[in-house]
């Protein structure tokens, strides 16, 4: 045996280790979950027959589930474009300040580090109506008629997303500054000598450079938003993905199905649906962003 | 020769182990997390192990949210309790799911149930001929207000409104706004996703004349012009008068603790809890009558013993149920947790107590809703006060589309 595959036998032997924890863990209940999506399995059946296809037709006829995709979608579509641009705005500033960078950048990183339960239940009581709201008070205190928020069916699913928009600025701020850093000074000084103004230097040098991270924080936060729970599970009144379900994502119909109504074959169908869009997505972005990225 | 002896003394051991535990039986208790309830059944253990040596009981507890999934994901496993306390509106799903085994029908038969228990209890615990659980305590409806508001709004303290008719009245009067027209106190709470979905199906549904399912709670029926009135009483409370909304103050126990609303209609159960409030002065009345009509929603946890139990913890079992369904804890109850005695006889004693009184009253003539799937018939309750409330639909069509929405869930469960 040679040194390489000496080497080569141990890199693999430690590789193996995460491998079987992923296949027991990860690949095995989600293959099990496959099989079981085309039965009738639930916990108040004594017995589980295998339906076919019955599931899919079940749920795509649920009108509520129809419309949890549609709030999904609408979290992912406004709320992930909504972080890129603002983390990058940010970022493109905080790179501008010579004084107090680490300080603006705890500032912003803060509410990504605090746990989500505690960052969604202070929202959910500023939101309040009156007379308890903070927001609502700021806004009667300059004349504005008070708001609904997560009360009114047309607001509280803007309420939850921006949230989870603000929460998810100090990971993605973080990550632009990184990215800003390893773009290196003598291309822009370069530019700058070349006669390019600020404008053209952003366009044309920077976020171009900065376009493999864009990607990368695409990708991450459209998977993020695709799978929201946590925040409409404890923002909407008794966890319920209201008012009448116009917060209710993918992830907690998914959730109601299994453990409120114990159809876990009906909630193994919708998770499988949610995970196709999820990779479905993930795939037009990173085919869309591959093929700019080569300028 | 050293390996024999030790292979006897380790088989000597073993054998003590298992006369030991056969002297002991151990078995386990569930029951959701409520302060008070699961302080006093510590000392039930305690008291039931010391009358009945041999005998031991663990008691395990959930939060509400949670309890259901850990029953459905422990007891088909086999892993679960041997004796649990369950809300009776999740009944028919236990016994459909097979979880709760038929007790000795020897002693828990029509007969027994009958004489034992109101009326109520005695309809919703029956299915078939079977009996599968008996419970300790029932609760009741009552209307709640606060003294200090009724004051300050130049009523009587001690007189609350007797009729529907005078509850718009006061609760009007009670309702304060600010500049902008924001409710900033709540003249009357709404909360349907508390008890106000029970009070609209149970009691206001009846009031107008409705009879909002059929005897054996399997048609649904107030989808006609007298529900639609009932129906339409409660949502104009909400959008014409204004006297409350849905998650005011968060909810209507947290506004009402916080003096944010002058009445609520509420549980037997919040007794303890209001109580506890320090400087609450509040009242309990009957519910409000209408057209000279009483009605009431009662309610009940119920104690079943799981199918898998078997043998020596069977006996041990039904020996502990018995006793938490005995005259002796059953006014301990009442003592310690507020809620009433399933046991009429019990109450005599209190029935001039001002705050068990009106609760007492509401149980002569209060029905049990018979719910096959208690969260998903709640929600449509929710749902559809919020249509009307928030989506400004039309009273009737909503109503309409509720009614075949509940009735699909009922259809589903008994298909």
């Amino acid at each position: 045996m040679t040194l390489a595959t000496k080497r080569a036998i141990t890199a693999y032997t430690f590789l193996a280790l995460p491998l079987v924890f992923f296949i027991c863990v990860r690949l095995g209940p989600m293959l099990y979950m496959l099989v079981m999506s085309f039965s009738d399995w639930g916990l108040l059946r004594k017995q589980t027959r295998f339906i076919g296809l019955g599931n899919y037709v079940t749920i795509f006829s649920d009108p509520v589930f129809l419309q949890s995709l549609g709030n999904t979608m609408r979290y992912a579509i406004f709320g992930a474009p909504a972080v890129i641009a603002i983390s990058l705005s940010i970022a493109l500033l905080l790179d501008l300040i010579p004084k107090g960078k680490a300080l603006f950048r705890l500032i912003y990183v803060l509410p990504y580090i605090t746990p989500i339960v505690a960052v969604s239940w202070v929202w959910r009581w500023m939101y309040l109506q009156p007379p308890l709201g903070v927001i609502n008070e700021l806004l009667m205190a300059i004349g504005l008629p008070a708001q609904g928020f997560l009360n009114s069916p047309d607001q509280a699913l803007q309420s939850i997303m921006a949230v989870n928009v603000w929460a998810e600025l100090g990971y993605c701020t973080t990550i632009f500054l990184a990215g800003l850093q390893t773009i290196p000074k003598e291309i822009s000084e370069a530019a700058r000598i070349d006669g390019a103004n600020g404008r053209l230097l952003l366009f044309k040098v920077t976020l171009p450079l900065l376009l493999p991270i864009t990607l990368f924080l695409t990708v991450m936060e459209g998977i993020q938003f695709l799978r929201i729970f946590t925040q409409v599970y404890n923002m909407s009144f008794q966890a319920m993905g209201g008012p009448l379900n116009s917060t209710k994502s993918a992830a907690l119909y998914i959730y109601q199905k299994a453990f409120t109504n114990f159809e876990m074959a009906q909630a193994a169908s919708a998770s499988l649906v949610l995970f196709v869009i999820i990779m479905t997505v993930t795939a037009i972005q990173l085919k869309f962003f591959d093929k700019k990225m080569n300028y | 020769m050293k390996a024999r002896k030790g292979l006897i003394f380790t088989v000597l051991i073993f054998l003590a182990v298992v006369a030991a535990g056969a002297q002991t039986v151990t078995i386990t208790y569930w029951q959701y997390f409520y302060e008070s309830k699961v302080k006093l059944v510590d000392e039930l253990i305690k008291k039931f192990e010391a009358a009945n040596p041999g005998i031991k009981v663990e008691q395990v507890t959930f939060p509400y949210e949670s309890f259901n999934q850990k029953v459905a994901a422990s007891i088909p496993a086999g892993e679960g309790p041997d004796v649990i306390t369950l809300f009776y509106g999740w009944l028919p799903m236990y016994v459909k799911g097979g979880y709760l085994q038929e007790l000795p029908p020897a002693e828990f038969n029509k007969a027994y149930f009958d004489k034992t228990y109101y009326p109520f209890v005695a309809e919703s615990v029956d299915f078939g001929g079977k009996y599968y659980s008996a419970p300790t305590a029932v609760r009741t409806l009552a209307l709640i207000w606060n003294k200090k508001l009724f004051k300050e709004a130049g009523y009587d303290p001690n007189t609350p409104p007797r009729t529907l008719e005078e509850l718009v009245t006061y609760a009007k009067k009670l309702s304060k706004f600010d500049a902008q027209g924001n409710l900033v106190q709540s003249g009357l709470l709404m909360q349907p996703s508390g008890q106000g979905h029970s009070w609209l199906r149970e009691v206001l549904f009846r009031q107008f004349g409705n009879l909002p399912y059929s005897a054996d709670y399997r048609k649904v029926s107030y989808a006609d012009a007298n529900g639609v009135a009932a129906f339409k009483w409660y949502t104009d409370l909400i959008t014409k008068d204004k006297v409350g909304y849905p998650n005011f103050a968060t909810d209507d126990v947290t506004a009402f603790k916080a003096g944010k609303g002058a009445m609520n209609i509420d549980g037997s159960f919040r007794i303890a809890t209001l109580n506890a409030v320090k400087d609450l002065e509040w009242g309990v009345a009957e519910l409000p009558s209408y057209k000279g009509i009483k009605s009431n929603y009662a309610s009940y946890w119920t104690h079943g013993i799981v199918s898998g139990t078997k043998g020596k913890k069977l006996e041990a079992s039904i020996k502990f149920l018995k006793y938490l369904t005995s005259p002796e804890v059953q006014e301990l109850w009442l003592e310690r947790v507020g809620e009433l005695p399933a046991t009429p006889a019990l109450s005599e004693k209190y029935k001039n107590d001002p705050v068990v009184q009106p609760f007492l009253k509401g149980l002569a003539y209060a029905k049990a809703s018979l719910f096959v799937d208690e969260a998903g018939q709640r929600t449509v309750f929710v749902d559809m006060i919020d249509e009307v409330v928030l989506k400004k639909a039309d009273p009737a069509a909503v109503l309409k589309a509720a009614a075949a929405k509940e009735q699909a869930i009922i259809d589903n469960f008994w298909k």
